[in-house]
């Protein structure tokens, strides 16, 4: 068989595109936000972190908003809810198994009878890739996109953008942001990226705003198709030599059961991709250390490395609660063409 | 059944290479004459003839698909032979040939000739292909003798592939001693488990499995490889829905090496590319899905040097809340009868300049000739009498919602195509009047 495969180039075809309409507030994708909208939403965040608490509940004052879970998650939940919580948002928090989706109903009418109940906004966090799109279609409401089968999660991608900024630029991570805001800075993904959406709405958020991303991981968990999926990405397959170009280095969480499926065996993995102590001074003693959780500690990451100085994890978690709340602003307040 | 007189129009048929001004006495449910201008006239006395200006227009031969979806028996919801024949009718189709995953599988002459009853009211000729082995479960060979007798004109597992050497060998044997094409949907579905579109940097964006090339080249590799050590059999095998240039080559390399192989290429796979997708639009999912830029202008490539033997459309309803669902839990696959012949003319003859008696070629007198369609695809005297009538330069909208088929699953809804079916008649009978 001959190995040569054609370079696709990338001709849209000539024919009228179905486009759909998406209320402006919505948040399915880090390429919905143009950089003006990113630095606004990093400004919410930043306003509404230190607001005194009771203006800040008058925000969305009773506003209802609804959490549709289609899969377990503590965290991104937990950060949703707080956030929704603090600005004086009513929260119904409907998930999978306690529901009418397990009796086979469709996510179009789910979505259609949480708005038929008053629901302003939906936070769906969903198996399929693209599922906020179906969501979005069906109900015209504002949709916070908050993890989509392998696609994106893209206020994860934007609370890790706060991280990397606060500590890039310091007290001015609240300004506005450019294409070269991030300019020099470099940042390693490494582990199962074919399998994360967390990393596909980094790799796609952080080059607009200068970054370069390094994506490193074995072969079956990370194609080499993987580099074309934006600009500004590469991939080095050698752990060692990526955090040696990185000062940010974010690490993803390994699912010991797809290793065997890859005839790949922890020892292995972790021989060549784990964070540990001395792999990090050896050759990132500088780096921020990221992780969006749940950590598996042993495996991707040693616990001296997640408690560790360098460490951001802590961080992330804050400023989950700080972005979502500025992305509930924005969806229960957006009119025009961009949030205020 | 009144004798019908077409005349004034400009008659193509590419069976016997005539595109010129002709007219056309159909009798008997057969073409009964084709004469120059005026001199079939006196049919109207003497047979008391129906007659059709098509002053301005295309007369040819009826579309031929070989590649359809009826949906019956089982399927009601989606279709049914009474609503996909409409449809056919209305895009200019005269004779679909039915796939067999229906529910049951049509795996047994009793379903294929239920199939043909008159009780089911097609509106133009539905031949049915018969399940390759029974239940399209890729074991046990079906009864190809008695399908055939039955009215099946070829065997195939469409839906799936045929994927053992051994039972693809013993099908291929088989269907040449009866006289039957094979017809392989090539998917090698041991790599395109929990697929959704194609492979490639944009299924990786999107978060979505890929189906690679290789799932479909690998497997027309394959047949070939046994169509070539079954020589002296001489079976023949037909590609459906080719949509990769590297299969498109392997299907080259087999005819040049004398090897009877022929294949079939969509429209979609010819118009769109993957980017349809878009934003997960289950109107794009298709299998095989639609593919690279690069594919799609192979198909384009290979249809206009004559590689690809035939149009079909893989017309595959499906109701409106079966693809209002998450793009991976979807179904596959786009109606197509009505915009087959419109969006050809677009794509072949205004874009690259492939003379109309090839694309309407490309959809009736070849496409009967892979399937052995005595008398289809043909305006010569003593063929059955289908006939399009169409407009050739008539631009339109396509509009999903005046669909005649039961489903509206298109991507082309709101698209301007150029070619409007002003009639259609199949065996005689007017089927269709715009
Ligand atoms: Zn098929």
């Amino acid at each position: 068989m001959p190995k040569t495969k054609p370079k696709p180039r990338k001709t849209p075809s000539s024919s009228p595109q179905q486009t759909s309409f998406h209320h402006p507030g919505s948040l399915l994708s880090v390429n919905d936000l143009a950089l003006e909208d990113i630095g606004h939403v990093l400004k919410l965040a930043s306003v509404l972190e230190t607001e005194d608490p009771l203006k800040r509940m008058k925000r969305l004052f009773k506003r209802r908003v609804s959490l549709l879970f289609y899969e377990s998650s503590t965290r991104t939940r937990t950060s949703f809810e707080l956030a929704a919580k603090q600005l004086g948002a009513d929260t119904v928090l409907v998930s999978a198994l306690s529901s009418s989706i397990e009796k086979g109903e469709s996510l179009k009418d789910t979505g259609i009878t949480l708005r038929a109940l008053g629901a302003e906004c939906i936070i769906l966090r969903h198996p399929n890739s693209g599922a906020p799109y179906v969501l979005s279609r069906a109900t015209g409401l504002p949709i916070l996109n908050a993890g989509d089968g392998m696609h994106e999660h893209p206020s994860q991608a934007l609370l890790d953008l706060r991280t990397i900024l606060q500590h890039v630029r310091g007290a001015k991570a609240a300004g506005p942001v450019s294409e070269t805001t991030l300019k020099g800075v470099t940042v390693t993904i490494c582990g199962d990226i074919f399998h994360s959406r967390v990393a596909r709405s980094n790799m796609l958020l952080l080059p607009r705003l200068g970054a370069r991303v390094v994506l490193c991981g074995p072969s079956a968990l990370l194609p080499e198709t993987a580099a074309d999926a934006g600009p500004g990405i590469t991939i080095e397959r050698n752990f060692d030599q990526a955090l040696q170009q990185s000062q940010v280095v974010m690490m993803l969480r390994i699912q010991a059961e797809r290793l065997a499926g890859l005839n790949l065996d922890l020892d292995e993995y972790k021989l060549r991709y784990q964070a540990n102590a001395e792999r990090i001074a050896a050759h990132a003693s500088k780096a921020l250390i990221m992780h969006p959780g749940p950590i598996i500690r042993g495996l991707e990451m040693t616990s001296e490395v997640a408690d560790g100085p360098q460490s951001a994890i802590a961080e992330q978690v804050r400023n989950g609660v700080a972005i979502r709340m500025a992305l509930l602003v924005r969806a229960l307040t957006a009119k025009g063409k961009t949030s205020r | 059944m009144k004798p019908i007189l077409v005349r004034g129009g400009r008659l193509i048929d590419p069976s016997s290479g005539v595109d010129s001004p002709r007219d056309i006495l159909l009798k008997d449910s057969r073409v009964a004459a084709v004469d120059a201008p005026g001199k079939l006239n006196s049919a109207i006395r003497q047979d008391g003839a129906e007659v059709i200006e098509a002053k301005g227009l295309v007369v040819a031969p009826g579309l031929v698909d070989i590649h359809v979806h009826l949906r019956e028996p089982g399927q009601g919801h989606k279709e049914t032979i009474a609503t996909g024949t409409a449809a056919a009718a209305a895009g200019g189709f005269t004779t679909v040939c039915a796939m067999p995953n229906t529910t049951p599988v049509n795996d047994s002459p009793e379903i294929t000739r239920w199939m043909q009853s008159p009780e089911r009211n097609a509106q133009v000729r539905v031949f049915p292909i018969a399940a390759a082995t029974r239940g399209s479960m890729g074991e046990a060979l079906t009864e190809y003798g008695a399908l055939k007798a039955a009215g099946a004109v070829a065997v195939t597992d469409d839906g799936k592939p045929i994927l053992g050497d051994a039972i693809m060998r013993e099908t291929l044997i088989a269907a040449s001693r009866t006289g039957l094409p094979v017809i392989q949907h090539a998917e090698d579905t041991r790599m395109t488990g929990g697929c959704s579109m194609n492979a490639g940097a944009l299924a990786f964006r999107l978060g979505l499995r890929g189906m690679p090339v290789e799932a479909e080249s690998s497997l027309v590799e394959r047949d070939i490889r046994l169509v070539a050590e079954l020589k002296d059999a001489r079976p023949h095998l037909h590609v459906a829905h080719l949509s990769t240039a590297r299969a498109l080559d392997a299907v080259r390399r087999a005819r040049r090496n004398g090897l009877h192989v022929t294949c079939e290429v969509t429209p979609h796979h010819f118009v769109l590319n993957e980017e349809a997708v878009g934003e997960y639009h289950t109107h794009a999912k298709m299998n095989p899905p639609l593919r690279s830029e690069t594919d799609r202008q192979a198909m384009i490539e290979g249809i206009i040097e004559g590689a690809v033997d035939a149009l079909a459309t893989d017309h595959a309803p499906h109701a409106a809340h079966e693809k209002e669902q998450e793009f991976e839990r979807a179904p596959n696959g786009i109606t197509g009868l009505e915009t087959a012949l419109g969006l050809a003319i677009v794509w072949l003859h205004e874009k690259h300049k492939l003379p109309l008696s090839r694309v309407l070629a490309l959809l009736s007198t070849q496409p009967a000739a892979v399937l052995n369609l005595k008398g289809r695809g043909s305006l010569a005297v003593g063929s059955f009498a289908d006939v399009v009538l169409f407009d050739p330069k008539k631009q339109w909208i396509f509009h999903a919602a005046d669909s005649k088929s039961r489903s509206k699953n298109t991507p082309f809804d709101g698209w301007k195509l150029t070619g409007k079916v002003a009639l259609t008649i199949s065996e005689g009978r007017i089927v269709y009047r715009a």
